[in-house]
């Protein structure tokens, strides 16, 4: 199953566009974090007691920036070429691009976290 | 000349902290002088701040002078790679979850019961009006001072009328704007009596540094007996006036309970002479101050939304003033 997974992980291509992914989903949860609460409040007046769109919305986000983070890290162990991996070819940039998306995603998912944990200790309008 | 330059040298650095002491000094309009349970919150939560930067910012100085001594090659690759996961990934993450963790509490907002005092203040070009709507009692109206008992949980209605305010009592909480068409609520309780103040803290105009207020924070049972004074129609003292008040038409304008005046453009001056300050903050209460901001308020605020009236006589002023200072 991971064996398979990871397959094909590695026959996908990282580009400058997926490298984007993670923080594109950050920005998009927290987006959605805004509106989610302003429209809320403004529909209903009270604050949800239990916010299960907004943790399903969460866990949903995380899991996006996770699958690219783990598909960059397998992108960023592609074989070939020789260590340091700082030349122009194809390879190397490859490793870096892969490699750049994974520390994206390790920082976006922190970031997801950071912005939902306001969630837990709000409980009006206010 | 070695003399002057250590003279120099001394008064530059005791400058600093003679300021930093200096700020300390204010005991009515100071965040870092709480008198209410949010103002408390938010120092402490400043000072551990405050700290934990402290603490990153010299380890950080001390990584960087060890980084420029050490010799080349001190670390190897591995041992590089490592610093940075842990320096510049998992340290700075853990820090700031903890932070976050440590802060967040204080973001759950005070509990609120129906009984609890709303007081709505409005903050309108350069002014505060202010309602005291107890709960199963008729609104209290009063202006440019804010009275609030010591131990209850106050609930706090803000909105602007004419432009972006925004309402800021340093020691006893937060400041939150004042937005025309929308009501921003703040609930907050003080933990001890005294004179304190606030200060509208937006751009809202030509007088917008000219727009404070005094806050009173009351032993509970007083403020019960002062806001049933207040909802009183004020007792007027004899003299001349309050015929001039009429007759000049400032009625058009202020409210007095238990006379004719009952405009509603400016400031209820139906206590005014209970009051600790007169022009939002501005004026000690005296006859003479009320009198001089009566003919040429311009004078003291400019771009005010009162008429001055410069045709007035000097005695008609001053009979205004005493019969306005008299309204306890
Ligand atoms: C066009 C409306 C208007 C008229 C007429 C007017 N005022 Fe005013 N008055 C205001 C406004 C607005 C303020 C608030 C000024 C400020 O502080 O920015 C004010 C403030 C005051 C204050 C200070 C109030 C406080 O809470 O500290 C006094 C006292 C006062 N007016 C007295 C008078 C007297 C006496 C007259 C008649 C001679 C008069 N006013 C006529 C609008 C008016
Ligand atoms: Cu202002």
């Amino acid at each position: 199953m991971i064996e398979r997974l990871r397959a094909r992980a590695r026959s996908l291509n990282v580009t400058l566009w997926t490298l984007i992914v993670p923080p594109t989903v950050w920005a998009a949860h927290f987006l959605f974090s805004y509106l989610w609460a302003a429209i809320r409040c403004a529909k209903t007046g009270s604050f949800s007691t239990a916010p299960g769109v907004f943790w399903a919305c969460t866990i949903l986000a995380l899991l996006v920036i996770l699958a690219s983070g783990w598909i960059a890290r397998v992108q960023s162990r592609t074989p070939g070429d020789h260590p340091p991996h700082e030349e122009g070819t194809e390879t190397d940039r490859l490793r870096f691009l892969a490699y750049a998306t994974m520390l994206l995603a390790g920082l976006s998912f922190v970031g997801v976290l950071f912005t939902a944990a306001p969630v837990l200790f709000l409980s009006d309008c206010r | 000349m070695v003399m002057r330059q250590a003279i120099g040298m001394l008064r530059g650095r005791a400058t600093v902290p003679l300021l930093l002491a200096l700020a300390g000094c204010n005991q009515q309009q100071s965040a870092l002088v709480p008198f209410g349970e949010e103002a408390a919150v938010l120092r402490h939560l400043t000072v551990v701040m405050v700290a934990g930067a402290v603490v990153i910012a010299l380890a950080l100085a001390a990584l960087m002078a060890w980084a420029v001594r050490a010799p080349e090659g001190r670390l190897g690759l591995r041992g590089g790679e490592r610093l940075i996961l842990v320096a510049g990934g998992v340290l700075p993450t853990v820090l700031l979850l903890g932070l976050l963790a440590y802060s967040l509490p204080a973001m759950r907002p005070r509990a609120v019961a129906p009984a609890d005092l709303r007081i709505a203040v409005t903050g309108e070009q350069f002014w505060w009006r202010v309602q005291y709507e107890p709960a199963g009692a008729a609104p209290v109206t009063s202006a440019n001072e804010i009275r609030i008992p010591v131990g209850r949980t106050v609930l706090l209605h803000l909105e602007g009328r004419d432009v972006v305010h925004s309402f800021w009592i340093p020691g006893l909480a937060g400041k939150t704007d004042m937005i025309p068409g929308r009501r921003n609520v703040m609930a907050v309780r003080a933990t001890r009596a005294g004179l304190f103040r606030g200060q509208c803290t937006e751009f809202c105009g030509l007088s917008h540094a000219l727009m404070a207020f005094d806050v009173v924070a009351m032993p509970a049972a007083e403020f019960d007996r002062w806001l049933a004074a207040e909802r009183q129609p004020a007792v007027a003292p004899a003299g001349a006036g309050k015929a001039l008040f009429l007759a000049n038409g400032c009625g058009g304008c202020h409210a007095i309970r238990g006379t004719g005046a009952a405009g509603a453009i400016g400031p209820d001056l139906s206590h005014l002479g209970g009051r600790t300050t007169i022009a939002a903050g501005m004026l000690r209460p005296t006859e003479a101050n009320i009198a001089a901001f009566v003919r040429h308020p311009e004078r003291f605020k400019p771009g005010v939304r009162m008429p001055a009236f410069p045709q007035m006589s000097e005695a008609e002023a001053r009979a205004i003033a005493r019969y306005l200072k008299g309204l306890k």
